[in-house]
């Protein structure tokens, strides 16, 4: 079943890629078709191909500075596009007013707004503007979505304080409501989460995952944390400065090297599986041992690596929850086959990198059958003085 | 709701009471039992009669509507700039308008043409769309809004210099009257004047309140009032049009007139809690009118029978009023 979704989304992906848009003009949700974006005649992304799907969340990744806002302000119109169409629900936006945008699309940005002396609730309440006659005023039905919208991003406690006195995390939420009850197909969000502390991130990505599957809303929006990005959407499109590299599902693109190079930094650094980032350790000989598995040596790793010691680590299986955190971190580590018991070799590696250090940190309290040869490497440390 | 009914209902009641202030005072004295004969018509004749039919009542009608245009000229400003320091006097478009009525009369009056006052509108409005051009010009370049009404200000004082020369240099006995009025005063209005103000002023007060939920929504921001619907460029130049033709109408009969256009949408937030368009662009012109009579009143009374200049009076009151505002702002800003 999953794969045959996973076949179909390929497929589709690769006619985007091809630029085969002919039928694009019949897609629902936020199609570009050989969408050309920069600032006024300068050139910054050209070739860009995107869809997002309705009820699925298509997110824009790519180092600071390589377009991805650029492409989102260009779609909303808040920058000139310079070549190609945007299509919202198969009409294209050149041909639309903007009272029909706005029923179409709405959208969260990175600007800050300042509006004077209006509550979260008038501020969520312009999402309701297209639909007002001449003066503006909304009806009961329409402050009924109001508060619904609220209530969906879970902002009633700060609905009617002043909007310019919250913070950045309240914000966000309330621009997002904003934008729900503006009830569109369409949803374009810009760095939803920057400046966010974490509840408020995953408050924020859970509505957009709620959005896009309760009320089948397409959502396109750009992410700085890759950590979140898997978790979140269904799409994932890589852009490099100068067009859309890739465009995946998230266990496409999470895999290989891929996001590592489009970031420029090295594969070690970012475990693109568990969207783990890693700062980079000391990579010389080794003056520290850690024992460790099962994770209680992780803080050490992280200790040693702060503190700018080299050091070595094992003996640990390779499917051990340290073991990305000690490859990306030591300089050296010895490790053995997931599933099998330890092997003598990997022990007298291990008692040969152990003479070289100075201090060998042991985290491992219980031995089993499995890690014997840890207990037999500790003993040996601390025959020799060496363990902390 | 009941906070915007307070304070309109307050606003209305100063007006009433400033309106029968105004016609009761003067270097005439008249006594309020004579005032209500002249009113209601029960004499048609004798100088109190002619003052307050000819005088007075021309000249607080005149105080009543140019007050009211010049603060919403002013709310269309701030909105447009997004900035509540932004005014018709400050931007230099008042003086704008200024110079051109002054050149327009010496060079029609030398030439023995007196001008009309659609004439004058015409040359204001032209002068006000120049200066807002040049403002505009320098928007493009200076992003920081200080820096902009700084500039506004230097236009001002180069359009002002230019038109003392003018006033200076053109000794034709006609021109006496353009030396009060190029310092802003409301003396020597008449009914012709007043119908015109008051065509005017009627047309610009539908028309922004026709424009009152773009203009709410482009306090969210251009991006934001995009996504709105709102067609950005129909409603910039809407904003300039319409503010230039009030602050045009209002020199052109009673010169440039300081600081009502800053403070009175500053004010009317403060007294009726919301910025909603709505309920500021009807508030503006009451309460403009308000401080307008107010202030005229004053420079009619203080050294009776000379007058001052109104400008000089809603300087000493209106700011004070700017003051307390900027240090508000940087507060909350901080």
């Amino acid at each position: 079943m999953t794969k045959q979704i996973a076949g179909k989304k390929e497929s589709t992906e690769k006619e985007c890629m091809a630029g085969k848009m002919k039928s694009s003009e019949r897609k629902q949700g936020l199609v570009t078709d050989k969408f050309t974006v920069g600032y006024g005649k300068k050139v910054i992304l050209s070739n860009v191909n995107l869809m997002a799907e309705p009820g699925r969340v298509l997110t824009l990744i790519g180092p600071n500075g390589s377009g991805k806002s650029t492409i989102l302000k260009s779609i909303v119109k808040q920058l000139k596009s310079l070549d190609g169409v945007v299509y919202l629900n198969g009409k294209a936006t050149s041909e639309m007013k903007e009272a029909e945008i706005a029923k179409s699309l709405s959208m969260v940005m990175t600007e800050h707004i300042h509006p004077e002396l209006m509550s979260c609730r008038d501020v969520v309440a312009t999402g309701r503007y297209p639909y007002t006659g001449r003066l503006g005023i909304l009806d009961k039905q329409d402050w009924k979505l109001v508060d619904e919208a609220i209530t969906m991003v879970h902002a009633e406690e700060v609905a009617e304080q002043s909007f310019t006195r919250i913070s950045d995390g309240q914000r966000q939420r309330v621009m997002l409501a904003r934008a729900i009850c503006q009830d569109t197909a369409i949803l374009v969000l810009d760095e939803p989460t920057s400046y966010l502390d974490i509840r408020y991130k995953l408050d924020i990505l859970n509505s957009i995952r709620k959005l896009a599957r309760e009320r089948n809303i397409a959502v396109m929006m750009s992410l700085h944390e890759l950590d979140l990005v898997q978790k979140v959407s269904d799409m994932v499109a890589c852009v490099d400065g100068t067009t859309v590299s890739h465009i995946g599902t998230p266990e496409e693109i999470f895999q290989g090297s891929l996001v590592q190079k489009l970031y420029g930094i090295e594969e070690k650094n970012f475990d693109s599986m568990l969207g783990i980032m890693q700062m980079p350790g000391n990579k010389a000989a080794p003056n520290v041992f850690v024992i460790g598995g099962g994770g209680a040596a992780i803080p050490t790793y992280y200790r040693l690596q702060r503190e700018h010691i080299p050091f070595a680590a094992g003996i640990l299986f390779e499917n051990d929850v340290e073991y990305p955190v000690a490859t990306a971190l030591a300089s050296k580590v010895i490790t053995a086959k997931a599933f099998y018991p330890m092997e003598e070799a990997q022990l007298e590696e291990a008692k040969k990198i152990l003479a070289g250090c100075e201090t060998c940190i042991c985290t491992c309290e219980n031995f089993g059958p499995y890690n014997m040869l840890n207990k037999e490497l500790r003993s040996l440390a601390e025959e020799q003085g060496k363990l902390k | 709701m009941k906070r915007y009914a307070v304070s309109f209902i307050t606003i209305i009641i100063l007006l009433v009471g400033l309106i029968f202030w105004n016609i009761g005072s003067g270097s005439i004295s008249i006594s309020w039992d004579e005032l209500w004969n002249i009113l209601l018509k029960q004499t048609e004749e004798g100088t109190a009669y002619h003052i307050i039919w000819d005088i007075r009542l021309p000249r607080i009608l005149a105080a009543v509507m140019l007050g009211g245009a010049l603060s919403i000229s002013g709310f269309l400003l701030q909105t447009f700039f997004g900035n509540p320091i932004a005014g018709p006097y400050v931007l230099g478009i008042s003086s704008g308008a200024k110079l051109m009525v002054a050149l327009a009369m010496i060079y029609l009056l030398g030439r023995g043409i007196t001008i009309s006052s659609f004439g004058m509108v015409a040359a204001a409005f032209a002068g006000s769309l120049l200066a807002m051009g040049f403002v505009l010009l320098i928007s493009m370049k200076v992003h920081r809004m200080s820096l902009l009404i700084v500039c506004g200000i230097l236009i001002g004082y180069i359009c002002s210099a230019i038109t003392d020369i003018c006033v200076t240099f053109a000794d034709d006995s006609n021109i006496v009257n353009l030396h009060n009025w190029s310092q802003g005063s409301f003396s020597g209005m008449n009914w012709s004047n007043i119908l015109m103000i008051f065509i005017l002023t009627l047309l610009s007060f539908l028309a922004a309140m026709f424009l009152a939920k773009p203009i709410g929504a482009y306090q969210m921001g251009e991006t934001y009032a995009r996504n709105m619907g709102v067609n950005i460029t129909v409603l910039r130049v809407s904003l300039i049009l319409l503010s230039s033709l009030l602050s045009a109408c209002v020199t052109a009969f009673a010169g440039p007139i300081s600081f009502v256009g800053i403070a009175v949408p500053h004010l009317i937030k403060s007294a009726t809690g919301t910025a909603k368009p709505l309920v500021l662009i009807p508030g503006c012109f009451l309460g403009g009118a308000v401080v307008t009579l107010f202030c005229d009143g004053i420079a009619r009374t203080l050294f009776a029978p000379t007058e001052v200049s109104i400008s000089t009076v809603t300087a000493v009151f209106l700011v004070p009023v700017v003051i307390v505002m900027m240090l508000r702002r940087q507060e909350e800003r901080g």
